[in-house]
């Protein structure tokens, strides 16, 4: 299934263009908080590209790879659920941690810390 | 009951996640189980406010999941040209955003879905209102103008 392919990798792709933006925005925001905003949410989009991508190349090659494909497309949903769910908690965690620790966030015009 | 409910629902996750069946490897499920629910016991995870814990999550299965994905997509892309942009059009700022839902569940999931949608992190859940760290005045604005807030409403 030659479409099928082609929405897989572009799905992988998107999703790897994403995770590289959340790097990229980690180096270069000039604070914790607006750093928290690219490593925490970036992810659980790619991740789900990624995870999209893989589901698709999986159904699109079931015959010939060696693996059950409904067990793996299953699995692949189960943990995207659980990435949806975990992801901001510990987003929202790490950034109440900051903000009961009294770090006070950056505002424009202020130097890089 | 919840006890049961919550070890039952991690039992079945465990199963479909693992694959292999040996004794060695469900046992090592079943004591797993047990230690989050006992864990969570002492955390007094279940002594929430409000209705059947899963529910509305599936109601909203239709309606709120597909919006909130349109919404992520949408907001990432803001994001993703704000990081690419040589001069980092940035401009965070602290915003009060009041909330009026009624149970635990579904503060929690407004809570999440804020800090889920680029741009927007829920610092500090306080009586009726959050406090939320917005990456610029766009983001704020799509706060404040509640429709996430209504939409998770509708969920109750």
């Amino acid at each position: 299934m030659i479409l099928l392919d082609i929405v897989a990798a572009s799905s992988l792709f998107l999703g790897a263009l994403v995770a590289v933006t959340g790097a990229v925005g980690v180096l270069r925001m000039p604070d914790f908080y607006t750093r928290a905003h690219c490593s925490g949410k970036g992810d659980t989009l790619a991740q789900l590209l990624i995870f999209l991508g893989l589901a698709l190349y999986t159904v699109a090659h079931a015959g010939s790879l060696s693996v059950n494909t409904p067990a793996v497309v299953v699995r692949l949903l189960l943990i995207t659920g659980f990435i949806i769910v975990t992801s901001p908690t510990a987003t929202h965690a790490v950034a109440r941690g900051a903000q009961q620790d009294g770090r006070v966030p950056w505002r424009k015009g202020e130097p890089r810390r | 009951m919840r006890t049961v409910y919550l070890f039952a629902v991690l039992l079945v996750f465990w199963l479909a996640l693992s694959g292999h069946y040996t004794a060695f490897l469900i046992g090592a499920g079943v004591f797993s189980c047990a230690l989050v629910v006992y864990l969570a016991r002492r955390k007094g995870v279940f002594e929430v406010k409000g209705g059947h814990p899963v529910h509305p999550l599936l109601t909203g299965a239709i309606t709120y999941w597909p919006w909130l994905f349109g919404q992520i997509v949408l907001a990432n892309i803001d994001v993703f040209w704000r990081v690419w942009h040589p001069r980092l059009p940035i401009d965070p700022r602290l915003v009060r955003v009041p909330y009026r839902t009624t149970t635990d569940l579904h503060t929690t999931l407004y809570a999440n879905s804020i800090t889920l949608t680029p741009g927007t992190i829920t610092l500090a859940v306080e009586e009726g209102e959050f406090l939320v760290h917005a990456l610029s005045a766009a983001s704020e604005k799509g706060l404040v103008s509640g429709q996430m807030h209504d939409r998770v409403r509708s969920l109750e």
